[in-house]
């Protein structure tokens, strides 16, 4: 189990940096999302895989997965989701003002 | 407490004289302070003379050894008597010298700024508040030297003095940690009582270094003496008071205060009294050649503090009794030639000896008081300078670490001597005696009284103390020598006459020999013209100086090339090599010894439509709405991997940010472009493929080698008191809102201001979507299915209830205050979009800010009650009550704290979406004026049909 899940963090996060590394806003955008998933996923993990082990309290359970990753996790996706808003609103706005979505603001030169 | 305020009361009062506008104003208020903070200091002096040291001690960051301490020493005492006195005398001066054009009460600002943080140095009894005064010495000096800031030379000293001097206090700070670090404390009192134990530690030879670093880059020593001649660029006052009596000695004043503690060994010996001799010596010989009054005094000045650093290198209790007794004459002489030199400056228009000559017909008293300054400085009897210069050579007799080479240190001191009584002489002939000068830009006369005032007070001190120096000086030079030698320190009488004795002949040799110099002195000019074009301080300041901006600006050039995509690559890159060598060096292996869980069918499956959902993001990401919806599938499985591994909340709260996330990217395609043009070479795609493929091993490996290692958690304790003191069951949800209440109010106040950002940078923003889409098809004419319509309405009250019922069961169920409220947002949201925000808007009673805001001080206000009943902040409670019917139900705080959170949630989210679905004013505006009209017509008969049919 323990492969599968890394092989999809890393899948994950390859992806992620590739589409960081476009020329477009959109394509960083895409890419900022897919490693926010990954990077969230990775932060969980640290609490380790537990099946069928929820963080309820009830007194014919011993054993609970750690809450602790659980709870920092949560907040991050949704501080992650207002990350990915302002970062969409400011390529809109990036647009609007220099009329491309080239993330240096402008065409690029041809090389010299 | 008054003794802290003696530093403290000219720091906290600088910005004062600013206030004025009035001259005299500025020049009152900065005297009254600087007097008030003498007074202090004198009320201190009956204990210091008695012996004591008093200390005020206030704990600061106990953590680190820092405390807000202050003592008092003879030696303290000393040096701030010298920087208040001189202060005061300074402040008489410049209120003539700054002229009306000049901002004055700027000035006073940065002058008492300077007094607070020299005052700092020399009374603090922490080392580490010391530095922070000495930094703040630095800095002043940068603000005053740059005073005239219009001029480009004036901007060079200042930026030079910073350099050097902030350098050298770099180097200092670190000695000092070092230092604390042996000592185990910062506390001068432990210091100087730990000498032993300081020069066993195998580190004190790095200590001294870098402790002598900062205190000769501070004293202008040999090879940093340069940057001291160019902050003469500064009005006379400043070069008076800190480039002479009072900062530039803080250097030797370090020195003299760890004499105790690092003094005494070899390497002390070499480094300080090498330095001192060869700064001497060179600086004295620069002075000879030295046109500008100002620089032949700053010149002086180095070879001054030369003397003073060589007398503490010796060591000797007779020596640093003299060194003591020559900081506070040289004060006195040295800074009342600047004024001096300034008044020439003043009423003649220039400082160059050259031009000047035979003023002493225009300006007798200036001549007369320029005298006794050259003859103090020059060491003629009956003036003070004489009487620590005597000392001074008779030590250099002494029988000293260099053996057989040791007179290399008395031949050094006597040459340095004839120097001083060469630029002496010269200074004074050249300036006053011989035929009156003419061409002068102003026409020579006695400068205003209150001018005189503050150079004729020292220079009565010199001949005073010259005169009578068991009375004037003796008990404050007693107290301050004494204050560091303790019981070593020498029975002396100071007295004009010893008898006939060696150094009586040295300074006598160094008299006739300076007079020599002074008549043969155009030989010796033609001889270091030729010198000075081959060694040059500022020169090679400056060709490094350069030097080292255009590798930088080389190194800028290579890496910032105005492409993001290139930073980011650097960065990912290094990242990746950052991560990645460790774990190569270290050798241990990638794996822990934890075995791998079996792989069961299901969750395969899962994962390869997670992989081929992200592979396929990249692989459409030309094509944008295809690559969100491949970005979603992605999304949606993280969401079920959350739940396969026991995490019910992350899957809830995953997967109602996914549905608002994809509603979010959505909108914004329909603004920006929904392609991306074709634009990276096959170079670039193969380049960066290899990077993100290398990225994704080394993250896949860190994942690995996490998960194949034990693991150790804390979250023990949260399980354990989840339910006794949270009172809830469902931990995650406990730890939010209350172990860890406090990062959730971080956490939705940055979600709050995210809200206002975007709110912020869309505000006024108009953009016309496309009329049609990439292929040229026009949009549906349909906005607003029907079926959507009819579908979305009712599931709102559902869909409210359903988020009531799971921001109600997150305290002991999964659930919570941000999952309900993204299950709220998302289902607004949904009105928005199938009804458009005509219909909407008026129909939701409320503005999206004020939810937000109401939010946040709801959670704020739960914590700040708890606090008001005396219990931590963020303190929950819980009680459980029983209702017919209902039954047994729990009422927490925690609650109230969840309310907010989710009230922030829906506000920001709300915010975020109807501000960005609601800047294609094309979209706006149909909808009100036509489209509206008949849509809400027709949705009203047709909501009335529906009523009837259901009434029915």
């Amino acid at each position: 189990m323990e492969w599968l899940v890394s092989a999809c963090f890393g899948v994950m996060i390859a992806c992620g940096v590739y589409l960081v590394l476009r020329a477009r806003t959109f394509p960083v955008i895409l890419g900022l999302t897919l490693m926010g998933y990954a990077i969230n996923l990775f932060l969980f993990l640290t609490g380790r895989l537990h099946t069928n082990l929820p963080d309820i309290i009830s007194a014919n359970q011993t054993r609970y997965a750690d809450p602790l990753p659980q709870a920092l996790v949560l907040t991050a996706i949704v501080i992650g989701f207002a990350m990915i808003a302002f970062l969409v609103v400011l390529s809109l706005r990036a647009l609007g003002e220099l009329d491309t979505d080239h993330v240096d603001g402008q065409q690029e030169k041809p090389p010299a | 407490m008054t003794l802290a305020l003696i530093p403290l009361l000219p720091l906290l009062g600088a910005f004062i004289p600013c206030l004025f506008h009035s001259r005299n104003l500025n020049a009152a208020s900065a005297g009254v302070i600087a007097g008030f903070s003498l007074l202090l200091l004198l009320l201190q002096a009956p204990a210091v003379f008695s012996g004591d040291i008093p200390l005020y001690t206030r704990s600061w960051i106990p953590a680190m050894g820092l405390t807000f301490a202050f003592r008092v020493s003879g030696f303290g005492f000393l040096f701030a008597l010298l920087v208040l006195g001189i202060g005061l005398l300074i402040v008489v001066y410049a209120r003539y010298y700054i002229a009306k054009e000049d901002p004055m009460g700027r000035f006073y600002t940065y002058l008492l700024f300077f007094m607070g943080s020299m005052l700092g140095i020399v009374l603090s009894e922490n080392l580490l508040l010391l530095m922070v005064f000495w930094e703040l010495t630095s800095i002043s000096s940068f603000l005053l030297i740059g005073f005239w800031r219009h001029r480009a030379d004036a901007r060079q000293g200042a930026f030079m003095a910073l350099v050097i001097t902030g350098g050298g206090g770099f180097a200092m700070l670190a000695g000092f940690l070092l230092l604390g670090h042996i000592v185990g404390s910062f506390e001068l009192t432990d210091i100087l009582a730990a000498k032993q134990i300081v020069h066993a530690h195998p580190l004190y030879s790095v200590t001294l270094i870098l402790i002598l670093a900062g205190a000769f880059t501070k004293s202008a020593q040999f090879p940093f003496q340069f940057w001291l001649p160019h902050a003469m660029a500064a009005p006379t006052p400043v070069s008076a008071f800190l480039h002479s009596a009072t900062m530039v000695k803080a250097g030797v004043f370090l020195l003299a205060l760890m004499v105790p503690v690092l003094g005494g060994s070899a390497l002390w010996f070499y480094l300080v009294t090498l330095t001192g001799l060869i700064t001497l010596m060179f600086a004295a010989y620069m002075a000879m050649f030295k046109d500008d009054l100002k620089g032949l005094l700053a010149y002086s000045t180095v070879s001054h503090l030369g003397l003073i650093t060589l007398l503490l290198g010796l060591g000797t209790p007779m020596a640093v009794f003299a060194a003591v007794f020559h900081i506070f004459n040289h004060a006195a002489f040295k800074a009342g030639l600047f004024m001096l030199a300034g008044i020439i400056d003043h009423e003649t228009g220039t400082r160059d000896i050259q031009r000047l000559s035979g003023l002493k017909k225009a300006m007798p008293v200036t001549a007369a008081l320029t005298l006794i300054g050259c003859g103090a400085m020059a060491g003629v009897p009956l003036f003070n300078g004489f009487l620590s210069k005597e000392m001074f050579l008779a030590e250099t007799l002494g029988p000293n670490l260099l053996g057989s080479a040791g007179w290399i240190i008395p031949l050094g001191a006597v040459l340095a001597a004839v120097f001083a009584v060469a630029y002496s002489i010269r200074m004074l002939l050249g300036v006053f005696w011989g035929k009156p000068a003419e061409n002068l830009p102003r026409s020579p006369h006695e400068p205003p009284m209150g001018m005189m005032l503050s150079p004729g007070f020292l220079m009565a001190v010199c001949v005073l103390v010259g005169i009578f120096p068991a009375f004037f000086a003796g008990p404050l030079v007693n107290a301050g020598a004494g204050a560091i030698l303790g019981p070593d320190m020498p029975a002396y009488h100071m007295a004009v006459w010893h008898g006939f004795n060696m150094a009586l002949v040295l300074s006598m040799v160094a008299l006739a020999g300076g007079a020599v110099f002074y008549l043969q002195r155009h030989r010796l000019f033609d001889l270091h013209v030729w010198c000075s074009r081959h060694l040059d301080g500022k020169t090679l300041f400056e060709s490094l100086v350069s030097g080292l901006i255009q590798a930088g600006n080389r190194a800028i050039r290579f890496l910032e090339n105005g492409s993001l995509q290139r930073y980011l690559f650097v960065l990912i890159s290094v990242t990746l090599v950052l991560g990645t060598v460790p774990f190569a060096v270290s050798r241990t292996p990638l794996l822990g010894p934890v075995a791998a869980t079996p792989l069961d069918p299901v969750t395969l499956v899962m994962g390869l439509i997670l992989i081929i959902g992200a592979v396929a993001t990249v692989k459409t990401h030309r094509n944008r709405i295809l690559s969100i919806i491949m970005l979603s599938t992605v999304g949606l499985v993280v969401a079920l991997a959350f739940t396969r591994f026991s995490a019910p909340d992350l899957a809830l709260t995953q997967i109602s940010v996914e549905v608002v996330t994809i509603i979010l990217l959505m909108m914004a395609l329909h603004l920006l472009p929904t392609t991306t043009p074709m634009e990276s070479s096959k170079t670039r795609q193969r380049r960066d493929g290899l990077l993100s493929v290398l990225a994704g091993c080394g993250a896949a490996a860190l994942a690995m080698a996490i998960l194949t290692r034990p693991y150790d958690t804390i979250s023990d304790f949260f399980l354990a008191h989840s339910v006794p003191g949270g009172g809830g069951t469902n931990v995650v949800n406990v730890i939010l809102v209350d172990f860890r209440g406090f990062d959730t109010l971080g956490e939705i106040t940055v979600l709050a201001i995210a809200g206002l950002i975007i709110y912020a940078l869309l505000h006024k923003f108009e953009r016309k979507a496309p009329e049609t889409d990439d292929m040229g098809l026009p949009w549906t004419q349909d906005r607003f299915p029907m079926i959507l319509v009819y579908i979305t309405r009712p599931l709102l009250p559902l869909a409210l209830l359903f988020s009531a019922y799971i921001f109600l069961r997150g305290h002991n169920d999964p659930g919570g205050g941000f999952i309900a409220g993204l299950i709220t947002a998302t289902v607004l949201t949904l009105q928005y979009i199938a009804s458009g925000i005509v219909w909407t808007r008026p129909r939701f009673h409320f503005d999206n800010h004020v939810i937000m805001a109401l939010g946040l001080i709801l959670a704020l206000g739960t914590g700040l009650t708890s606090w008001a009943l005396n219990y931590p902040f963020l303190t929950s409670t819980y009680e459980y009550f029983t209702l017919p019917l209902i039954g047994k139900f729990e009422i927490a705080s925690a609650m109230a704290f969840d309310m907010g959170v989710y009230l922030v949630v829906v506000g920001s989210v709300m915010l975020m979406l109807v501000k960005l679905g609601s800047i294609n004013s094309e979209d706006a505006r149909t909808v009100s004026i036509s489209a509206h009209m008949d849509e809400t017509l027709e949705i009203e008969t047709l909501e009335d049909k529906t009523i009837e049919k259901e009434t029915h």
